[in-house]
């Protein structure tokens, strides 16, 4: 699928369905034709580009147009960039995290995940015994008390880590998830071929799949979003945290930080000495999840006490 | 490799170009000045402030500094979890003025800088609260941001957070209709 396709309006460039077909035989024809191996790479090099910004701007356009008139409330997409001097650190204080879940259903309401058939949810509340420390083997997720914290039980939330070196960018065959300069990983929707390699590749669980389409009811779709974000997905892609790009990016703070009754969650620039992240990773016991896996995580885990 | 190239010849076409990539976002110069905001601090209970209108010298005459249980503030007494064992209400609440708090020098604070008092004991929480990592900031990370005072969070009275009911685990993938609607 195309980018054009989906975007539900590239003006005049949309072909009629028929010429489509003509167009894709024609493809399928010429590749046969040119068969060798050493004219594949030439077929390639002609016939893929990258967008220009007008082209993104264009699609977002439609894209914009055609959520409006899907979920009947002005819907805007966004696809702002980085900012310059900028890398993206998340802090996790594991001595304050009760695990009361509010981060991930503010996450599911912020970032339009399925709510239903299929459950997505960016971030897991992982429980766990004090007397085995971090050990994902002795965790549950599915814990259920009637309070929390439990007695003995210590919480530790994960989302995507925004590796430096993130194993799912590595496995993708398609191209269709990279690396951002301010440390997000991203997805293009349109791009993914739902292969799932990705899911696989991440050792933290953090991609999730679209096994049906999203089930986003109309009046609890935020209408804020980003082309690489929370932008409403078809059924089929992987999608993942990006630490709230359509909010970092404009200067806010995560979902998840803004709810958390504990302040148990720290944001900010890795770049900037004076930042909260920087302050935490400077002061207190940090640890990096998985760190033997060499994954460079953006995320980190701390101690505050 | 043939066949890779003509599924995706067939999954990918449009006029001219057979795709089309969004490429990694532009870069944009943006610098934001810091700017820390302080929050308000929570309410009084209704009607109790000024505390000088019933604790008044001139009507009441002299103070009693003498720890023991009184007969009034119940609420507040029968919910006093913090190192009850050694403190009373005028180890923080000034006895000669009730309108503000006192530090262990002597020297008054208002309430709207409790924070003063509650950093002479809990010294490492005070410090990391100045730099951001106790407590909790919101708005934006780079611009304007709230900061919490110590009262907004913690009841200072009982200042331990009372447990809260977890929202709702996830759904078991075994229980979950995959696509079958």
């Amino acid at each position: 699928m195309s980018a054009c396709e989906n975007s539900g309006g590239c003006g005049s460039e949309v072909v009629d369905p028929g010429r489509r077909d003509v167009l894709k035989f024609l493809a399928v024809g010429a590749t046969m034709a040119t068969g060798a191996a050493c004219d594949l790479e030439g077929f390639f090099r002609k016939s893929f580009r990258e967008l220009s910004p007008a082209d993104v701007r264009r699609m977002t356009t439609g894209w914009e147009r055609k959520y409006t008139r899907k979920y009947g409330k002005t819907v805007t997409v966004s696809e702002v960039g980085p900012m310059d001097g900028v890398k993206f650190g998340y802090g996790l204080d594991l001595s304050r995290c009760i695990g009361c879940r509010r981060c991930v259903y503010a996450c599911v309401e912020e970032n339009n995940q399925s709510r239903k058939e299929p459950q997505i949810q960016w971030i897991r509340v992982l429980e766990m015994d004090k007397a085995h420390g971090v050990d994902l083997n002795h965790s549950d997720i599915y814990y259920d008390a009637a309070t929390v914290p439990q007695p003995g039980k210590f919480y530790m939330p994960i989302q995507c880590q925004q590796c430096d070196d993130p194993p799912c960018v590595k496995t993708c065959p398609v191209g269709a998830t990279w690396k951002e300069k301010d440390g997000i990983v991203v997805i293009d929707y349109d791009w993914c071929i739902g292969c799932r390699c990705c899911m696989s590749a991440c050792p933290y669980g953090a991609r999730h799949f679209n096994w049906a389409e999203p089930s986003l009811p109309a009046q609890e779709m935020n209408p804020k979003t980003h082309v690489l974000g929370n932008r409403p997905r078809p059924k089929g892609v992987v999608e993942k945290c990006t630490f709230c790009i359509q909010r970092t990016r404009e200067g806010l703070y995560p979902a998840c930080v803004e709810v958390c009754p504990v302040g148990a969650r720290k944001f900010g620039n890795l770049l900037d000495p004076e930042s909260e992240i920087r302050q935490a990773m400077d002061t207190k016991r940090v640890f990096i999840l998985k760190e033997d896996l060499a994954t460079h995580p953006s995320f980190f885990y701390f101690y505050a006490t | 490799m043939l066949w890779m190239a003509a599924a995706l010849a067939l999954t990918l076409s449009s006029a001219g170009v057979i795709g089309t990539a969004i490429p990694p976002t532009q870069v944009v110069k943006v610098q934001k000045k810091e700017k820390l905001i302080e929050a308000e601090k929570p309410p009084f209970t209704e009607g109790i402030f000024p505390c000088s209108q019933c604790h008044n010298l001139k009507v009441n005459g002299k103070v009693n500094p003498t720890r023991r249980e009184l007969q009034f503030h119940d609420e507040i007494q029968s919910d006093f979890h913090h190192d009850s064992e050694n403190r009373w209400c005028l180890d923080c609440h000034d006895a000669n003025n009730r309108d503000v708090l006192h530090l262990t020098s002597g020297a008054a604070v208002p309430f709207t800088e409790s924070y003063k008092l509650c950093g002479q004991c809990h010294g490492d929480k005070y410090r990391d609260w100045k730099r951001g990592v106790h407590g909790k900031r919101v708005g934006q990370w780079n611009g304007e941001k709230t900061y919490f005072l110590c009262v907004n969070c913690h009841n200072p009275h009982s200042p331990r957070f009372k447990s809260l009911k977890p929202l709702p685990p996830p759904i078991r993938p075994s229980d979950m209709n995959r696509g079958k609607r």
